[in-house]
């Protein structure tokens, strides 16, 4: 029953991600992000923990915590080819800025600067690396992860004695509707971009970036500015999920886990329409939360194989398989008419 | 004078095995162009095996070199034919394979580390060998670290003569240079690709016997020395071999100065150097 | 008025000088040739110019103004555009998504989305390709993606075009529709500067060319004093190249 409530709101997740991406299509840019069908599809979303048992929407925020990785990550890496593995970084970086500021500010002050802070983060990072080819930048972001650890572990042990942190709690619910803001803003961000004029240069830059900078694109700033961007609702949603845990250390803040699953969940579900990486989440996190306390090492073990699979026999993701199939039946129509 | 000596030492033990680690990396993706971020998994296998060798079956790490050596290269060899030949056949362009090798790689990665975990459990291992001392001028050092120096730099040694001197190495170096224009000139490219996969496989699985007999390991050992490997790799220019021995050596004797001042503080110097090569030389020493 | 300026103009790669104290000018509305065999650096010296690399020693002026060091896009902006010998197109982007590019970002104005598609769409009709449009830029056929880059070129609102190579690869007719069309882009004000083999087409549509061999520039003049200079003919009787005269 309580996986039933989940599955609809799933599907009205992916609803409204199709919706973007049928906008996106369109030749006017009409605003019309806010259609009937796609606000009834929010009102069930924001009301769920009035008619749904609370398992339903705790799983729901631990879905929608890979969802705004995944879609976050997919709106810069995915038309660049800049593969970034600094999710994990930006979503940590969100975590301690909760642990630290949490007990003195009001909550959404605290997710703000988890985003401000992540934004700070990613700038350095693209300012250094997003100038070089791509392999140093995919290369830095991993190692970000680690190095980050490493010294949250030299400095807790030097200065503050002790190992981890005691967060502030959070609401359930508190937490579910912020990260569904979060999630809204997202969505209404990656159309913005993918919208306008940045859109078509971040295409370009993962096409033939040097014919894109003789064309008057400057592609360092277009680079670095996107991938600032998107990093906010990274560190956004560290920070709220992190009053849903309520211990922390540098290990469970900072996990490359978490900067492998985006990559997975977007390539999964397909790169091409804005609803791939959408589908991709939904799918992969929904197992995710399943299978992680009963089989933590067979499920991450099966989602390393499902990614060398995906990689190597279905590179468009899921999106390229219901392409293929509908041009399969268009076909048919077309031969027999 | 002591403590001199011991850093030195300690950092040359260290440096040649990162030299060992980070050639193994750069002959897969300066040759096989496979940027391999699994190579640290290698390592961890190599180290996990020998402890199992050791404890259950009473075999000498020295002998385990020989063993894990070879086995670590046959899995590297089946690993590229099955995996990253595939790959390379259906990639568009020689960017899209880079990039969706080292996705793969990176797969790779988390499958072996968890069946490592489900093998031996996240405990953290290790076992005593060769744990005599001897003493040079007086101070004191630790006889396995210096049978770890010296295997480590023979292999090294191994490998550049095998390189420079041999036949097959001749077809390794012209496929480094070009792959379609080796294959041409009767280069068997797509066994030069998976042999040197498998070549560096090899190299990190001894490195991880090597490591075993001087630091603990675990099944998760496996991300700080990819992460060592990957800036010795950038340190000394990506596709170059004999950068990265330098770089090798260069970054351990850092590390282990560091260390002397503050064990805690060694990965972010090394990170430090990384960043400041990427503003200044990105690269590397001998980088082309 | 001197519209590109380069004085002694220099670039090394490793120990060797692919371009030598080059120094050259471009007038106004004159289409100006560069000439040389395979390996002399014509490439190297346009990449100079697009800032694609950087001359050291030597300084190079866009109307006056020292671009010398200056960003690829800024000096797009300023109003220099190019082509590319090995066509750099948008491959999974439709022919006029690639145009587009060109009028959006390279104009140096802001521009809206309205107007950039209306320029590109001006573009592709001037050059011939509205028919194909809507099609992926890698579906085209050789000679269309040349003309595609043109296109592409000619949206930024160049006052400068360099042109690598465009009848590389051309047929006959293909080649004498692109010579008709530098006709009509010069005739529109703008000022072209072109690598080229094929020497009909040198010979016909430039008024001056210079010629590089080994990074320096050899001979500098009229097509008449060029095809006579003894230099040249000397530096070109080594070489099989198509002067399809």
């Amino acid at each position: 029953m309580e996986d039933l409530m989940v599955g609809i709101n799933l599907l009205a997740i992916l609803y409204i991600s199709w919706f973007v991406d049928w906008a996106l299509k369109q030749k006017k840019s009409k605003a019309w992000l806010f259609s009937g069908l796609v606000l009834i599809m929010l009102a069930v979303l924001i009301t769920l923990p009035y008619y749904g048992p609370t398992y339903s929407y705790i799983m729901l925020t631990g879905i929608l915590m890979y969802l705004i990785l995944t879609v976050s990550w997919s709106i810069f890496s995915g038309p660049t080819g800049y593969i970034s593995l600094a999710p994990a970084a930006f979503f940590g970086v969100g975590i301690y800025t909760s642990a630290i500021l949490g007990k003195e500010f009001p909550v959404l002050i605290v997710v703000l600067f988890g985003g401000l802070l992540s934004v700070a983060l990613a700038a350095f990072v693209g300012a250094i690396t997003l100038r070089l080819r791509g392999i140093y930048f995919i290369v830095f972001t991993f190692g970000l992860v680690l190095l980050i650890i490493s010294v949250l572990l030299w400095y807790e042990i030097k200065f503050t004695g002790t190992r981890g942190r005691f967060i502030v709690a959070a609401e359930n619910d508190m937490i579910y509707y912020i990260m569904l803001g979060i999630m809204v803003l997202l969505f209404i961000t990656g159309y913005l971009i993918k919208r306008s004029k940045y859109g078509l240069a971040l295409q370009t830059i993962g096409q033939n970036e040097e014919a894109a900078a003789h064309m008057g694109i400057n592609v360092n700033a277009v680079k670095i500015a996107v991938f600032a961007i998107t990093s906010i609702f990274m560190g956004m949603a560290g920070a709220i999920m992190a009053m849903r845990w309520t211990y922390l250390d540098p290990y469970s803040a900072f996990d490359v886990f978490r900067s492998f699953l985006p990559v997975l969940m977007a390539i999964f579900g397909g790169m091409k329409r804005f609803y791939g990486p959408v589908l991709g989440a939904v799918i992969l996190a929904f197992l995710e939360e399943k299978l992680l306390t009963e089989f933590p090492y067979y499920y991450k073990l099966s989602f390393g194989i499902v990614l060398i699979l995906v990689i190597i026999y279905l590179p468009d993701g899921l999106v390229g398989l219901v392409e293929k199939f509908t041009r399969r039946i268009q076909g048919v129509k077309r031969a027999g008419a | 004078m002591e403590r001199f000596l011991d850093v030195t030492v300690a950092g040359l033990m260290l440096g040649g095995l990162y030299a060992l680690i980070a050639m193994g990396m750069s002959l897969q993706y300066g040759v096989a162009r496979v940027f391999n971020i699994a190579h640290g998994e290698f390592i961890m296998l190599g180290a996990m095996t020998t402890y199992t060798l050791f404890t259950v079956f009473h075999v000498s790490p020295l002998l385990a070199v020989a063993i894990c050596g070879p086995l670590a290269f046959v899995l590297g060899y089946v690993i590229h034919r099955l995996m990253f030949r595939k790959l390379q056949i259906s990639a568009p362009s020689q960017g899209v394979f880079e990039s969706s090798s080292m996705l793969a790689s990176f797969g790779l990665m988390f499958v072996i580390q968890n069946l490592a975990l489900l093998i031996w459990g996240p405990e953290i291992r290790q076992y005593s060998y060769m744990t005599q001392t001897f003493s040079i001028l007086g101070a004191q050092f630790g006889l396995r670290r210096l049978v770890t120096l010296v295997f480590a730099v023979g292999i090294g040694a191994v490998f550049y003569l095998f390189l420079a001197r041999t036949r097959i190495g001749k077809a390794i170096r012209a496929a480094g240079q070009d792959a379609s224009i080796a294959g041409l000139m009767g280069v068997n490219i797509n066994w030069v690709l998976a042999l040197c996969f498998g070549l560096g496989a090899a190299m990190a699985g001894a490195a991880g016997v090597l490591i075993s007999m001087c630091y603990p390991d675990s099944a998760i050992m496996g991300q700080e020395y990819l992460t060592v490997a990957i800036i010795v790799v950038v340190l000394g220019g990506l596709g170059s071999i004999p950068g990265s021995f330098i770089g090798g050596f260069a970054l351990g004797i850092i590390g282990s100065i560091v260390a002397f001042w503050d064990t805690g503080l060694v990965m972010a110097a090394f990170y430090a150097i990384f960043v400041i090569l990427l503003l200044v030389r990105p690269k590397g020493i001998l980088g082309k | 008025m001197r519209v590109l300026e380069g004085e002694k103009v220099t670039k090394y790669f490793g120990g060797l000088a692919a371009v030598s104290e080059v120094d050259f000018y471009v007038e106004q509305g004159e289409i100006l040739g560069l000439i040389g065999p395979n390996g002399a650096g014509k490439t190297t010296l346009f990449n100079l110019i697009s800032a694609a690399l950087v001359p050291k020693p030597g300084t190079i002026k866009f109307k006056g103004v020292n671009i010398t060091g200056f960003k690829p896009y800024k000096i797009c902006r300023m109003g220099v555009a190019r082509t590319f010998q090995t066509a750099k197109i948008f491959a999974n982007l439709s022919v006029f998504e690639n145009v587009k590019v060109g009028s959006f970002f390279g104009t140096g104005t802001s521009v809206s989305a309205a107007e950039s598609a209306r320029v590109a769409q001006e573009q592709l009709e001037f050059v011939g390709l509205a028919g194909v449009s809507r099609v992926p830029a890698r579906d085209l056929t050789l000679s269309h993606q040349k003309r595609l880059e043109v296109a592409r070129a000619l949206a930024t609102q160049p006052e400068l075009l360099l042109l690598d190579e465009m009848m590389a690869g051309l047929n006959q007719t293909e080649v004498a529709e692109s010579m008709e069309l530098i006709k009509r882009i010069r005739a529109k004000g703008i000022t072209i500067v072109m690598i080229e083999h094929v020497m009909k087409a040198i010979m016909n549509v430039c008024d001056r060319i210079i010629v590089l061999h080994h990074g320096k520039k050899i001979a500098e003049g009229t097509p008449t004093e060029i095809v006579n200079s003894p230099t040249v003919i000397e530096v070109y009787l080594g070489e099989k190249s198509d002067a399809g005269s």
